[in-house]
């Protein structure tokens, strides 16, 4: 329990997807310019997260890696289809997104419209996919972990996307040099904030 | 027609520069950019897949329905990016290994959809061969420009040797360490956006 409380919490801070791995770059830039719109984009984000990282956990545990197959026979035993993993991962991403892109469609008709082309894009998100090939990578142990990790990195990625989205509103009212205006003070700001989150460096609960 | 073709691969270099002005690709681009040597890996995969993608999206276009082109597109891409994992991992094993996620991430990296959705999709297959080629060749010079600013003042290397000499340490010169954190890559790109739009007035954004 405590090492899964953990990892929801490192996933979150330390390791959050977009100051320590700049997963989700081009969403998290271009959906920022108002609170409501990428607080709806965060949390879709976080829910295809929290789906398809322990999915992937289960086919990467049941059916790729190495010795993966002895369910089926015992002669598969050295069969390592691992190499498949990116195709398999980018599939059930692209179907987890469809999933959601109907639901909302249905329920959220407002955030449907604002989110426009990007609500399909998350499929191509480098943070969804990221969470998958760090949840391989890393190696859980069981599915509670890989959910966790999904969700933990889901709420960082969506706290981001808000605080970025927040501080860019008020920046319009400033004065910053011509050149810069837009996406270059965007990029100095998410580095900053990206040094603040820094400070959580260390925590281990 | 040939200028047309030289335009295709010199625009993305600078004036229509994926990372600067697209804002495409900084995904997977600044995690990487600690080394010279991963970055110069990353940049060459990046540039190869982005190419090859384009030349095959392009030749497939007349046949792909619309409506399925998104996971075409997915599967083409990830077996490039498949194969480029391999090779990476059978040649240069280290830089595979330093690279991590990072490989597998081409297959998101906005710069390819990006290529394919405005460009392969409606043009003949040596043209878009070559844009897939300028923009990756657009998106390396970037990688390659912020991990040579980082790794020497950084690390005080460059390519993993030693350039700064024994002797400025001596004096009390000490490597930048905040350089090496990944939020300073995001700043240093901050800053090439400024000093390549206050040279090109076009570029700036309205208020």
């Amino acid at each position: 329990m405590q090492e899964i409380l953990n990892i929801f919490v490192k996933s979150i801070f330390i390791d959050n997807m977009i100051f320590a791995y700049f997963l989700g770059m081009c969403s998290y830039l271009a959906v920022s310019k108002t609170v409501d719109t990428s607080a709806g984009l965060g949390l879709a984000v976080m829910f295809v997260l929290g789906i398809t990282v322990p999915v992937d956990y289960l086919i990467q545990e049941h059916l790729l890696s190495k010795g993966a197959l002895t369910w089926i026979s015992p002669s598969y035993a050295e069969v390592d289809l691992s190499f498949l993993s990116f195709i398999i991962f980018i599939a059930v991403i692209a179907s987890m997104v469809q999933l959601v892109e109907m639901i909302v469609e249905k329920f959220a008709p407002a955030l449907y419209n604002s989110l426009g082309i990007f609500l399909p894009l998350i499929a191509v998100n480098c943070a969804i996919l990221g969470g998958s090939l760090f949840m391989q990578e890393r190696e859980y142990e069981n599915i509670w972990q890989a959910t966790s990790f999904g969700l933990g990195s889901g709420l960082g990625w969506f706290l981001a996307i808000v605080g970025l989205a927040a501080i860019r509103e008020k920046i319009r009212y400033s004065n910053v040099p011509a050149p810069l205006r837009g996406i270059g003070i965007t990029f100095i700001v998410t580095g900053l904030m990206g040094i603040a989150f820094m400070s959580f460096m260390g925590i281990k609960l | 027609m040939a200028n047309k073709n030289l335009k295709l691969f010199v625009n993305p270099l600078n004036i229509d520069n994926p990372i600067l002005v697209q804002i495409l690709g900084i995904c997977s681009a600044l995690a990487i950019t600690v080394q010279l040597k991963a970055a110069f890996v990353m940049a060459v995969s990046v540039t190869l897949v982005t190419g090859f993608a384009n030349l095959i999206i392009s030749l497939l276009r007349n046949s792909i329905p619309s409506r399925i082109r998104i996971i075409v597109q997915l599967v083409v891409i990830a077996s490039l990016v498949i194969i480029v994992d391999q090779i990476l991992k059978a040649y240069v094993y280290d830089v595979s290994k330093q690279l991590s996620v990072f490989v597998g991430l081409i297959i998101t990296n906005c710069i390819i959809m990006g290529r394919l959705e405005a460009f392969a999709m409606g043009n003949k297959p040596l043209p878009s061969f070559i844009d897939g080629i300028g923009n990756g060749v657009g998106y390396g010079i970037i990688l390659i420009i912020v991990a040579f600013i980082r790794e020497l003042f950084g690390a005080g290397t460059i390519w993993g040797i030693k350039v700064i000499p024994q002797s400025f340490y001596e004096m009390g010169y000490q490597n930048n360490g905040l350089i090496i954190l990944p939020p300073m890559a995001l700043i240093i790109v901050g800053v090439l956006i400024w000093v390549q739009r206050s040279k090109m007035k076009e570029l700036i954004e309205k208020k």
